[in-house]
């Protein structure tokens, strides 16, 4: 008897816990939404010390011949994709062959954004410099053309505009005069897109032979890489402490 | 001496000459200045200069100024800090030369800039890690002491100061010589330069094309007013240029000897010099064998006592220190870098394989405009005011006795 009265409040007792959770959880979601997307910066929020955006390349995963991180780049940056001596390159496919067993390797290089880089150290006016989250860039309106970033540059990352640019990306602007590297795709970053266009390419093409995020965020996929497999800094030897790491090398 | 007249004294100018040489070196600026704004218009398709090879034949020109414009104050040094009487008399033209020159190779380098308009960013933004700011502030500085010290020097009233100036002007200038070493001994990841010997390496390379440099100025001006100089002083100028030529040889010598002990800039050494083509053979024939190993020859050989032989060793360090520059600069870019140690490296981006580079007629225009810049300032200078280096002989007699 006594259970058959209690079922109808037990009954009710879920209903009203269903209608609570429900209420709860719409009232917390958007919360927990905005805190979501308050991890992506306000465009009037500096960049923080707390992300450095990093890159890791896996060059067993990246296809011979395949060369969509570079057209990818090019369309999103603006560039023409000309390959003469004054044409700017931000991303190239390296081959590189072992000269004792021949072995050969094919892997993407574009500036390695280092956390103490040299082309920062030599620039007379600040115009190369690195950003709090670690990314380098160069500053278009105090860079003089002087190059000499371009000759400190360990990886040969940067290139010089030789002529005057038309048809530019508003996103990404690029002068005559001026120097230049990838730029990790800032501009998407700031959007909140946590991605570059380099990485988009190869994941589009199936190949996911690269990994792009927050090496600071001890639970992004990077950092996760990082600890588990071995990776190698090119010209490790320099000390530079790059963002770009490789593995497979 | 005092009877003679010069060409500061406008009875003894040869006017004609002194307007066509004004106008020769006019013409070569004019054409520098076509040449900046074509460059300005077009950018810097127009000259061989690429991603690989960023710094080319103005460069080339600009340093060797830079250099030899610190190098040639050496003489003013040797007078107001070491005391030599000799030397003092040279002191005025020594630090015009050096200001002359110095502004000449600036000139060349603010010309080249991609965006040379932005000069004032130069002025007004500082990195202070950067070795080039730093560089900045000791053109500038250099211009202010030297014409400060070339005050103490032509005007009576302020001759206690010539000695404190003086001295600072040597210090500064050792260290402008040394900040501009370093823009190449600073290029870690580059097999060509990445090397501390680059600042004492060329401090010794400034203090010979410094004095080569004022030794074919004096020669001109002392031919011009007909004077002839003393044979114990130009033995003793002579016999210092060949003392800093063999110096200049020596450090040349530890650079790539260092360098061959070092497994790792084997390639490069091999490529400087023996198989990179052209720079083996600007290296050895013109670096060392033009400007250091002739010029010694003349200089001891028997016929030396002669200016004409003396001008001619001076002139060949001059025109060696041009092709040091050319190895240098060039050669270092030209050699690829080498992100892959062991491996065999190709790309679309010319990964791996040695740079060509030449150079075009607009970079010959901006680099002479140095020079041309270098000789007008000399030639107005010389003209207006008394610069001309007058020997006291019988104050001399002591100084010149032979040890």
């Amino acid at each position: 008897m006594s259970d058959l009265q209690q079922r109808p409040q037990q009954e009710e007792r879920r209903a009203f816990l269903k209608v609570g959770a429900v209420a709860a959880g719409s009232a917390l979601a958007p919360g927990v939404l905005l805190f979501g997307a308050a991890q992506a910066r306000a465009p009037e929020e500096p960049a923080s010390d707390k992300v450095r955006w990093g890159m890791i390349i896996d060059v067993n995963k990246c296809a011979d011949g395949c060369n969509d991180c570079v057209t990818a780049c090019n369309a999103e940056n603006g560039l023409t994709g000309a390959t003469g001596r004054q044409d700017s390159q931000w991303i190239r496919k390296l081959n590189i062959r072992h000269l004792e067993t021949g072995v050969q390797t094919s892997l993407p290089m574009l500036c390695q954004h280092c956390e103490h880089p040299p082309c920062v150290d030599v620039c007379p006016t600040g115009a190369s410099m690195k950003r709090a989250d670690g990314i380098v860039l160069v500053d278009r309106h105090t860079c003089i053309g002087c190059r000499y970033c371009m000759m400190a540059c360990p990886y040969k990352a940067r290139s010089f505009v030789h002529e005057p640019l038309t048809d530019q990306n508003p996103e990404v602007p690029r002068g005559k005069g001026c120097v230049e590297s990838c730029t990790f795709c800032v501009q998407k970053l700031d959007r909140g897109e946590n991605t570059t266009a380099c990485v988009e390419a190869c994941n589009a093409a199936g190949h996911k032979a690269m990994v792009f995020g927050d090496l600071n965020d001890p639970n992004s996929e990077i950092a996760q890489v990082l600890k588990t497999q071995k990776t190698t800094e090119v010209r490790a030897d320099l000390r530079l402490n790059t963002a770009v790491r490789y593995q497979g090398i | 001496m005092s009877s003679q007249s010069y060409c500061f004294e406008a009875q003894a100018c040869k006017p004609a000459l002194f307007w066509t040489l004004l106008g020769a070196g006019g013409l070569v600026l004019l054409g520098t200045l076509y040449a900046f704004f074509t460059l300005e218009h077009h950018g810097h398709v127009l000259t061989g200069m690429d991603n690989q090879i960023v710094w080319g034949l103005p460069h080339v020109f600009a340093v060797f100024l830079i250099v030899a414009a610190s190098g040639v104050l050496n003489v003013a040094s040797i007078g107001s800090v070491f005391g030599k009487k000799m030397y003092k008399a040279r002191a005025p033209l020594s630090g015009l030369l050096a200001i002359a020159m110095l502004a000449g190779g600036l000139a060349v380098l603010v010309l080249d800039l991609g965006r040379p308009e932005r000069l004032i960013v130069a002025m007004t933004h500082y990195n202070f890690k950067s070795i080039f700011a730093l560089n900045m502030i000791f053109y500038t500085g250099f211009f202010a002491i030297v014409a400060l010290y070339l005050l103490t020097l032509m005007d009576r009233r302020l001759t206690p100061w010539s000695k404190p100036l003086g001295m600072l002007a040597f210090l500064w200038r050792l260290a402008l010589t040394t900040a501009t070493g370093s823009i190449f001994g600073f290029l870690v990841a580059r097999a060509g330069y990445n090397s501390a010997l680059y600042a004492p390496m060329f401090i010794i390379y400034s203090f010979a094309y410094g004095l080569a440099v004022f030794i074919i100025v004096q020669t001109v001006m002392y031919k011009w007013n007909e004077v002839e100089i003393d044979e114990r002083i130009l033995a003793r100028l002579k016999n210092l240029l060949a003392v800093f030529v063999a110096a200049a040889l020596y450090f040349t010598a530890v650079l790539h000897l260092t360098n061959l002990y070092y497994a790792k800039q084997w390639e490069f050494e091999r490529f400087i010099l023996l198989e990179g083509g052209i720079y083996p053979l600007l290296f050895w024939g013109g670096q060392v064998l033009l400007g250091g190993v002739l010029p010694l020859i003349l200089i001891f050989s028997p016929a030396s006592r002669h200016p004409a032989s003396v001008f001619l060793a001076a002139l060949l360090v001059v025109i060696g220190g041009h092709f040091q520059m050319y190895v240098t600069i060039i050669g270092g870019q030209a050699f690829p870098l080498d992100l892959f140690p062991g491996y065999a490296e190709s790309s679309s981006f010319y990964d791996g394989v040695v740079h060509p580079y030449t150079p075009t007629i607009w970079e010959l225009l901006l680099g002479l405009g140095g020079i041309a810049i270098t000789f007008l300032i000399t030639t107005v200078a010389v003209r207006v005011l008394n610069f001309m280096p007058k020997d006291d002989l019988k104050e001399l007699e002591v100084e010149l006795k032979p040890h």
